[in-house]
């Protein structure tokens, strides 16, 4: 088994998801772009822990359960973020969200 | 096959301030449950008593002395992490004092409030134990995750939406670059303890490029959470649309917290690579504070004012970073770069939360943020206008000051290095404390010299008594700290790590 094919598909979805972070304008896709990012990491946890041997493979599953259950929690309050924002304005086009200049 | 698991044993007084913070969010949750409106009042008190009831087993614990590892090491209370967590629990406590009547008054949920408020602040004592990429991990998404809710707390407040939004999307982001990191240099080192990565991290040139690029990702996760420039874009932005309290809260305790892991990972796990992080640092500390300087120079809005203030007092706080593996053993080594961050951290958090304490106490009055509405202060509120003339100059760094003792530590430690690059930095620092003075003065000027504007009314201004108290407090420490530094020397020297390698 290569290692270097799950870490170049590790590779990949991250660009995707910096991608999608960068480049869409809307907030619910934005989010998934996020979870892409987190998926990509999960698959190098997995990768990089199977090729340390049998004890850093069980952190690197280890790890991988905790990035699940967080993401599922931050893209949970991320949602009703999105939700509140959509209740005041009627869209979730994040240009718009531009009271304040930075 | 023999069992690879077995449980550890636990030291539950070295979990004394977290095991205090947990019961007090589960008598909140309670009390806000079974009494509802009439508990309300009962929130705030219950979570300043209960933030001071864990301080108790900090002060056992450096009583008792010694360093208690947990969990073959990726939990550790040793000095460095008591000192933080007495931080951390004070910074909260003079937020809970500041929030109390800004979210009595306002039409607020309460009992949440104060529930979100100390988990985020569990997450914080957590972090300053945390010595593993795991724990690290968890501990900055505990005390991220409810800080996104608090920052859009005014539900109905467009500006408080788009407070949460900014602060959530970037922070996400931050916090996935930065796994994303900690995957690689987990890989490398095939262990999650800081101080297995630390032994990785230098073993050879086969795997330098994965570490080089996984310490970049995670420095650079954390620079937004520290909000150093150029990932500082939503913090002027969060602060402006935040519940003030909440705006004091992340200046001081969220960003300290987000140095307090740049320490650990950077001081611990990446000691061996400072060829990668000396420069990074070095740029960020130099663009952040100059920056920093430029941007609040032209503001018109206190709260964003002292913003960008503290974005540039952030880079004051990165420039030890950049210099901690040039400084000689005979001086202190890398531990006297840990002790200037410490002491500055320390100073830094009495003086902001003392100047948004004075903020909210004149915004009760003016319904304002703009500077211009603070003209002739003087004339209608003295003790408020003497207290933020303090609070300014502290962060201008004046003796005798609290503000001048953290710079000197700071530039202590560039010299102390003494390698062309260090000095640079330390000059780039000098010409920015002056350019600092500038906006920091021209606040004072506006409240001392200018005119009362029209329709301002010149009735004196009532400040209640938890608003008070927590101006006290900051007041005392700002002044007793500026002549006898001796007060945080001896804390910012004690809080080195336990078992450095």
């Amino acid at each position: 088994m290569l290692v270097n094919q799950f870490l170049l598909l590790g590779a990949v979805l991250f660009c995707v998801g910096v991608y999608g972070v960068l480049a869409r304008r809307n907030g619910v896709l934005v989010l998934m772009s996020i979870e892409l990012i987190l998926n990509a990491v999960n698959i190098n946890l997995l990768a990089l822990g199977s090729l340390q041997g049998p004890q850093a493979a069980v952190v690197g599953q280890v790890f991988a359960l905790f990035v699940i259950t967080i993401a599922a929690a931050e893209v949970g309050v991320g949602l009703a973020i999105v939700l509140l924002i959509y209740r005041n304005r009627h869209s979730v086009d994040l240009d718009e969200v531009d009271l304040m200049k930075g | 096959m023999e069992p690879v698991f077995s449980a550890p044993t636990v030291d539950f007084h070295a979990f004394g301030p977290e095991i205090v913070l947990v019961v007090v969010l589960g008598v909140l949750l309670l009390v806000d449950l079974v009494f509802e409106e009439r508990a309300r009042w009962a929130s705030s008190t219950i979570a300043g008593i209960g933030l001071l009831a864990a301080l108790v087993p900090v002060l056992t614990l450096a009583i008792d002395g010694g360093d208690r590892t947990l969990f073959g090491g990726a939990y550790v209370v040793d000095n460095f992490a008591l000192v933080l967590k007495g931080l951390f629990l004070v910074a909260g406590y003079v937020t809970v004092l500041i929030s109390t009547d800004y979210i009595g008054d306002g039409d607020y949920y309460e009992g949440e409030y104060y529930f979100m408020l100390l988990s985020s602040l569990l997450g914080m004592t957590v972090m300053a134990s945390a010595r593993d990429l795991l724990s690290i991990f968890v501990a900055l998404e505990l005390l991220s995750i409810p800080a996104y809710l608090l920052a859009g707390w005014r539900k109905r407040d467009l500006r408080g939406n788009e407070a949460s939004l900014k602060y959530y999307l970037l922070g996400v982001f931050a916090s996935a670059v930065m796994l994303y990191g900690m995957s690689l240099v987990f890989g490398v080192a095939g262990s999650t303890l800081l101080s297995d990565v630390g032994a990785a991290v230098s073993r050879g040139p086969r795997s330098a490029p994965v570490i080089t690029v996984g310490i970049v990702f995670i420095v650079v996760g954390f620079a937004f959470k520290v909000s150093a420039v150029p990932f500082h874009t939503w913090a002027p932005d969060t602060y402006e649309g935040a519940p003030t309290p909440i705006t004091a809260f992340l200046s001081v305790a969220s960003k300290a917290a987000g140095f307090v892991a740049l320490v650990q990972l950077v001081f611990i796990g990446f000691l061996g690579r400072d060829d990668v992080w000396a420069p990074m640092f070095w740029v960020l500390a130099a663009v952040t504070m100059t920056v920093g300087n430029l941007i609040a120079l032209r503001q018109t809005n206190v709260v964003r004012l002292l913003a960008y203030s503290s974005v540039a007092q952030a880079g004051f706080i990165l420039a030890p970073f950049a210099v901690a593996a040039d400084i000689p053993a005979a001086r202190g080594g890398v531990g006297s770069a840990t002790g200037a961050v410490v002491t500055y951290l320390l100073i830094y958090s009495a003086m902001n939360l003392g100047a948004f304490a004075v903020v909210m106490a004149v915004a009760r009055k003016t319904r304002s943020g703009e500077i211009a509405s603070y003209g002739g202060l003087f004339q209608y509120a003295p003790g408020l206008t003497v207290l933020m003339t303090i609070f300014l100059f502290a962060l201008a760094g004046i003796p005798p000051l609290a503000g001048w003792y953290a710079k000197f530590v700071v530039f202590k430690s560039l010299l102390d290095a003494g390698t062309a690059a260090a000095i640079a930095l330390a000059v780039v620092g000098v010409v920015n404390s002056v350019i600092g003075l500038f906006y920091y003065a021209s606040v004072a000027r506006e409240m001392w010299m200018s005119p009362v504007p029209d329709g301002q009314e010149v009735t004196p201004v009532r400040v209640p008594a938890a608003l008070g108290a927590s101006l006290a407090l900051c007041a005392a420490a700002t002044l007793a700290i500026g002549v006898v530094p001796n007060l945080v020397a001896r804390l910012g020297n004690l809080a080195l790590f336990g078992a450095l390698p």
